[in-house]
């Protein structure tokens, strides 16, 4: 994600078939009595995208033939649904480029796999006047674990701000980096502005200082091609259900040898070596970090969700998203009042915005009427609000299988906003 | 279905939204609390002046959609002058309004009926569930401000 994706929209990326792949894309809202609905425009997928049959059918399947608890029996189907789970981390591993499946801990979300890290690495590695750099775009859950973590210990937590387009201010992060600083943590894509942060170059900068650093992948890995060892993360996070996979699977990647310091998160069944009322010893990463039963089902669809996404390309996804983006943003700015938050060079396929006159919860309202769903309020980044002096904004976010039309339809809509409100 | 958005944003409504009655802190309040909406970024201060059980004033600032301003607006409009059962009443009266079918409104006590005709205006939020919480957000802030809290969102 560091280099920018510069390719044409692929003309072998056709749009219309990878629709067909998503079932309720061919819904329509708002059905009343007697008259038909709005046909779906689905531009919430920065909150969770929707599925494709494949992983659908994939968890039916599973559910239906294989399932069972795992790691556990040494019965015909615990056998069989294990492999299939650690095939999925398998996926995860090559799909991140991680060095190994060890690499890789699941988690319930990418919340949870914050406050694992600061739960255990932080708890463990950091104590009282340490710091912790974030940025201002962060989601809330790469904030409140931490202020938890400074509630407890007493570290402090520094943050870098953007410029105006919403791009990272390197010199502020430059900075702010000392010897006191024992964490970076920091989104690579913000849910809000879009912006790309250069991960590459703040691992460097922080390894510099012997610094590790955490990525906020939630939104980078579903957008451009995800490389952790070229980076070079120590940690990365990323939620499947973003990705095009169900709920309930988060991940976690780590450096083994960081990995292999962090005392467990949570104590349970499946990440014990052996119990006793003495003393109880814990499994080697990643199964410390994953007490009890996972989402079995959930995360075996997360392994056919990234099957899907590199079955299509991710290069051709991100093409075709960047496609999107850029035809939105030109056809949106024609709209008198309309103003756009997050402009930075190679940003991802996010859009937040105003409309003078109107609160963005009105527009959300009545672009809803229009089938177009767009998330409207804070986005979970209120310090990014305020940094902007806005209390909310619209987010129109687009995913693999929006096409132009789709933005044209939310366009439509924004202007009947307008009219609506006489803005 | 245009005609639930006619419903939901009637022109008394985008009026309210657009000029807000009372959108100030009375320097003589006695009574202050907080509404917050955390999902949408709604967030009013609604400002009272309380003497001998009667709302002498009521007042709000804050910023939030053309929902929650309105209601706001109307709801000073509308307290102003009462004492503090009845305004109490009102919100118990208006809450149901935007929440329940006709036949499900409880018996809050004696209740400004004039005043309950003028907000009836907003009970096209009956049909847009997701905006209730913006339509009784600054009510809920005066329930608490009358009731000495300091804070109220509108779970």
């Amino acid at each position: 994600m560091d280099t920018q994706i510069t390719l044409p929209a692929s003309a072998a990326f056709d749009v219309e078939r990878v629709r067909a792949d998503f079932p309720i894309l061919s819904r329509s809202v708002h059905e009343r009595k007697g008259k038909p609905g709005k046909p779906l425009v689905y531009l919430d997928s920065a909150a969770s995208a929707q599925k494709p049959r494949q992983v659908i059918d994939a968890m039916t399947r599973f559910l239906e033939e294989d399932y069972s608890n795992i790691h556990r029996g040494v019965h015909f189907l615990s056998q069989t649904a294990t492999d299939q789970f650690e095939e999925a981390r398998r996926k995860v591993a090559r799909f991140l480029n991680a060095p190994s499946e060890r690499n890789i801990v699941f988690t319930r979300s990418a919340t949870e796999a914050f406050n694992l890290v600061a739960h255990s690495y932080g708890r463990t590695f950091l104590s009282e006047g340490d710091e912790i750099i974030l940025s201002v775009m962060e989601h809330h859950a790469n904030i409140v674990p931490w202020q938890l973590l400074q509630m407890d210990k007493g570290i402090r937590i520094r943050v870098v701000p953007v410029d105006e387009h919403g791009v990272l201010d390197l010199n502020a992060f430059e900075d702010l980096l000392s010897d006191r600083t024992k964490l970076v943590a920091m989104t690579h894509c913000s849910n809000v502005l879009g912006t790309v942060t250069p991960a590459k170059i703040i691992a460097r900068m922080a390894h510099e200082r012997g610094v590790p650093v955490l990525f906020d992948g939630s939104q980078a890995a579903v957008h451009g091609v995800v490389d952790v060892q070229d980076i070079d993360a120590d940690f990365y996070i990323m939620t499947g259900h973003k990705l095009y996979g169900p709920t309930g699977t988060g991940v976690l990647y780590g450096k083994y040898d960081l990995l292999k310091k962090m005392p467990p998160f949570q104590g349970g069944g499946d990440m014990i070596e052996s119990v006793s009322f003495e003393g109880t010893t814990f499994k080697a990463p990643p199964a410390r970090f994953e007490a009890g039963t996972p989402a079995i089902t959930e995360v075996i669809g997360l392994g056919v969700a990234l099957d899907y996404m590199e079955k299509l390309g991710r290069e051709a996804i991100a093409a075709h998203e960047h496609d999107l983006l850029q035809y939105a943003t030109q056809q949106l700015s024609q709209i008198d009042g309309l103003r756009v938050y997050g402009t930075a060079p190679g940003k991802g396929p996010i859009i937040s915005f105003t409309l003078e006159g109107v609160h963005p919860h009105d527009l959300g309202t009545i672009v809803d009427q229009y089938g177009v769903a767009v998330r409207v309020g804070r986005h979970c980044a209120e310090p990014l609000m305020d940094r902007f002096g806005v209390g909310a904004t619209a987010r129109a976010s687009f995913a693999l299988y929006n096409t132009r039309a789709e933005a044209d339809a939310l366009v439509e809509s924004v202007i009947a906003v307008k009219e609506f409100f006489g803005a | 279905m245009m005609d639930e958005l006619r419903e939901l944003y009637q022109e008394v409504i985008l009026d309210h939204g657009k000029n807000p009655r009372n959108f100030r802190h009375p320097d003589d309040a006695n009574r202050e609390a907080k509404g917050e909406n955390p999902m949408c970024g709604d967030r009013f201060m609604v400002y009272l002046k309380l003497k001998d059980g009667v709302v002498e004033d009521v007042a709000f600032q804050g910023r939030g959609c053309a929902i929650s301003t309105a209601s706001a607006s109307m709801m000073t409009e509308v307290v102003k002058g009462k004492t503090e059962a009845e305004a109490k009443a009102l919100f118990e009266t208006f809450h149901d309004l935007c929440t329940k079918d006709d036949h499900e409104h409880g018996d809050h006590g004696p209740v400004d009926e004039d005043a309950m005709e003028r907000l009836m205006v907003l009970s096209g939020v009956r049909q847009f569930p997701v905006r209730v919480k913006c339509a009784t957000l600054a009510w809920h802030a005066m329930n608490a401000a009358i009731e000495g809290e300091d804070k109220a969102s509108s779970e």
